[in-house]
């Protein structure tokens, strides 16, 4: 019990200082000591432990692995790659991949969660329900089943290269999506250029025109001659120089196709799947979101005055995002976890690739699973030093 | 001057009723239309077709693929096999034993969650302490004349069920303790839950999954040797225990500061103020927390199958592999989606309604 509490039963020692182990200062010293002990205990049994082990098994500790020739080829790489290089470049190839997907997933997630959070608030009710029927659905079954369910019965029961659909200019088949890509020509870099040149007169046009806008009041189509600086110019631009890109197609050669560039149906399954899944949690962020600006502050704007699109860009935009950016970028490190399970359909991340293959040829278990942890650790570290200097930020915006 | 008041008209008919609500509901403008029309059109030629092959083209029985003769969905796959779907490899002598541990665990689930039920301590108490004791001796047998069943030949609905139960309940009593810890004025105790709780928070379960099955046997000496079950549940608790961690925070959190000074004021120390004052009040706000989490667990069981365990999407998986059954992957799949769903939608569901509920009590100080 408390420790300072008058004792009645030693009326004779009145202000006597307390004995130590009712000391809460003391006790907590104490107990911390013990805790620490307990810990060192423990960390020094499961390390003896581990050396003893690896000793039995033969397994040398240590990173020099990573300098060792892999020996295995991988299904995709961003950078080049082949068997004879080393297991650290399977750790870069892997972690690229894994970045490729999470990337590839976080945008197409937040368009379509936008799109069905927007959707449920509706005044459609068929619309509304659609959405609402969507997020209840697609956030209740695993995620894991859902790329099986893409991979193995929509995937891989798609025909051989030889009876392609034709989709977006491209084919597909079990083997992937074939889709045409661009190649850019000498002259491009001037296209290049106009697009940066289009980016700065923009932000400079910007400037002034808020300062005019500031001063008089005056209003300038900000918008239209952003478009026309940045898309216009460097379209011309771009049919001046003779449009200088020619596609590659891809095109049906012995048994596959040649030319374009390849989405692998592993990739397609885990970005459908992961886009599906995290969109319905998106979408209910943004609902929220939207359904936390209070309503005053509609009935504010518009005795201000405000038309309709002017209220929802300063009004209910602003005060929506803040409550929507800190979970939903809890959802994009969450996606990027979930792009793990990749290593069940053998799309080459860096589970699959570094902590699967390379883990199993060398036998490192503790290295790996460091390295990949570590890897993921960071992910999250850099999410939440982001959102608390959002939370911070949009702290000070607040009254 | 007398003048009388002209009774009310109705409203207009085209306002009211059926038509009303179409009107505003579904035709309120010519934009609104024309996407009603265009999803009407979607759900016609997309829905139609699904039900059609599910449900009116669809076989039900027979015993092996020459069933399947109609052209829709092939549920014989599903209905022929459900036994193993739902009992893994166990004995079929004794799934009896299955059953029953089945049976007394929602029996007591329904008891906690139906409103009004008496002596809801006891129960609670009793599924805590006194139900995990009887369920292991019925599953695991070994005791009482039962046969022991190995764990390798658990699989299928009923492992799923064990690994989200038993992880979320043992995760129960490591998430208190840290989020005690993480809320501790003594530095150490706090730095080391909040450096427990971030890692694991921050790391994938598939990694934890390949931690507890290649790097535990590492950790301890030779002699002990781990079950594949018990290694994939201790890397599930480790896991679940920062998640609840968080969900207590929560809870404590949600306190007014005014209870715990009247718990000092009352002259209580830290174990008989959190225990009498502090966590009954929080435990009853974490329930939607707890309900939410166990949802995500029960999703994520389904990994398990990676480090090689047969839960129910895992057992399906191997079934569909089954040369004679070559093709029926689909209805296999919505099998499996369709038992997740009924699990997810229905806590979901419960736990909206008790956040609901729980708000207008909460609101009222």
């Amino acid at each position: 019990m408390s420790s300072n509490r008058p004792s009645s039963e030693s009326p004779t020692k009145p202000d006597s200082t307390p004995r130590f182990w009712n000391d809460p200062d003391k006790r907590a010293l104490i107990f911390q000591g013990l805790i620490v002990l307990a810990l060192g205990a423990f960390i020094l049994t499961v390390v003896s432990n581990t050396l003893h082990n690896l000793e039995q098994r033969g397994i040398t500790t240590g990173f020099d692995f990573l300098s060792v020739e892999a020996g295995f080829g991988i299904l995709q790489s961003l950078i080049p790659y082949s068997e004879a290089d080393s297991y650290g470049r399977t750790f870069i190839v892997g972690l690229l991949n894994t970045v490729l997907v999470s990337f590839l997933g976080i945008i197409a997630a937040t368009f379509l969660g936008f799109l069905i959070g927007v959707g449920r608030l509706s005044k459609n009710w068929l619309l509304a329900k659609i959405c609402a029927v969507y997020v209840e659905i697609f956030r209740n079954i695993p995620l894991l089943l859902q790329i099986f369910f893409w991979y193995f019965a929509v995937l891989r029961t798609l025909p051989s290269p030889r009876q392609s659909f034709e989709l977006f200019g491209g084919y597909l088949n079990v083997r992937g999506l074939y889709l045409p890509a661009p190649i850019l020509e000498d002259g491009f870099g001037i296209v290049w250029t106009a697009l940066i040149v289009g980016i700065v007169a923009t932000w400079l046009f910007k400037r002034w025109a808020d300062k005019k806008h500031d001063e008089s009041g005056r209003e300038y189509p900000v918008g239209l001659i952003a478009l026309g600086l940045i898309v216009g110019l460097p379209l011309l631009v771009f049919f001046f120089a003779g449009a200088p890109v020619t596609m590659d197609y891809p095109a049906l050669k012995g048994f596959n196709f040649r030319g374009g560039v390849t989405l692998i149906p592993e990739l397609i399954a885990l970005w459908l799947a992961l886009t599906i899944y995290t969109a319905a949690f998106i979408a209910e962020i943004v609902r929220g979101g939207i359904l936390a600006v209070p309503h005053g502050q509609l009935e504010a704007a518009s005795a201000l005055g405000l038309p309709r699109g002017r209220t929802l860009r300063f009004i209910i935009i602003p005060q929506a995002l803040r409550v929507i950016i800190p979970p939903l970028t809890s959802q994009y490190l969450n996606l990027t976890k979930n792009s793990s399970l990749a290593t069940a359909i053998g799309y080459p991340d860096l589970v699959s690739v570094f902590a699967g293959t390379t883990l199993n040829q060398t036998g490192q278990a503790i290295e790996v699973i460091f390295m990949t942890m570590a890897v993921y650790l960071t992910l999250s570290v850099l999410t939440s030093i982001f959102m608390n200097w959002y939370n911070s930020r949009s702290a000070l915006i607040e009254r | 001057m007398k003048y009388d008041l002209q009774p009310t008209l109705p409203p207009p008919a085209n306002s009211t009723g059926l038509i009303g609500w179409l009107k505003r509901n579904l035709f309120s403008g010519p934009l609104n239309s024309l996407a009603t029309l265009a999803i009407l059109y979607f759900l016609a030629i997309s829905v139609g077709p699904m039900l059609k092959w599910a449900l009116i083209d669809a076989d039900w029985i027979g015993d092996s693929r020459e069933a399947c003769s109609s052209g829709g969905a092939c549920w014989v796959f599903i209905t022929h096999r459900i036994d193993q779907f739902l009992y893994g490899f166990y004995p079929e002598t004794e799934y009896w034993r299955i059953d029953t541990t089945f049976y007394i665990f929602a029996a007591c689930i329904a008891w906690l969650v139906i409103d009004k039920t008496p002596y809801k301590g006891y129960v609670a108490a009793f599924t805590l302490f006194v139900f995990p004791v009887i369920g292991f001796y019925l599953m695991y047998g070994g005791g009482f004349g039962l046969d022991v069943v190995e764990t390798h030949k658990w699989g299928g609905l009923s492992l799923t069920l064990i690994l989200a139960v038993i992880g979320i309940v043992a995760a129960m009593p490591f998430g208190v303790i840290l989020a005690l810890g993480r809320r501790s004025d003594m530095p150490i105790v706090r730095s080391l839950s909040v450096i427990y709780i971030e890692f694991w928070r921050g790391v994938p379960l598939i990694t934890v999954l390949f931690m507890a099955s290649v790097m535990l046997p590492l950790f301890v000496s030779e002699e002990v040797s781990f079950d594949k079950l018990l290694r994939a549940l201790i890397g599930i608790i480790m896991f679940q225990s920062a998640y609840m961690a968080e969900v207590v925070r929560g809870g404590l959190q949600a306190i007014p500061k005014g209870q715990y000074e009247a718990a000092d004021a009352l002259g209580l120390g830290y174990w008989k103020s959190m225990g009498f004052i502090i966590l009954p009040q929080a435990l009853k706000l974490m329930i939607p927390g707890i309900v939410n989490t166990f949802i995500a667990l029960f999703k994520d069981t389904s990994l398990v199958l990676i480090i090689g365990l047969f839960d129910l999407l895992a057992i399906v998986q191997a079934a569909l592999n089954d040369p004679e059954w070559l093709g029926y992957s689909t209805e296999g799949y919505i099998f499996v989606a369709l038992v997740f769903w009924v699990f997810c939608f229905g806590m979901s569901q419960y736990s909206q309604g008790l956040e609901k509920r729980l708000q207008t009590g909460h609101n009222t100080r």
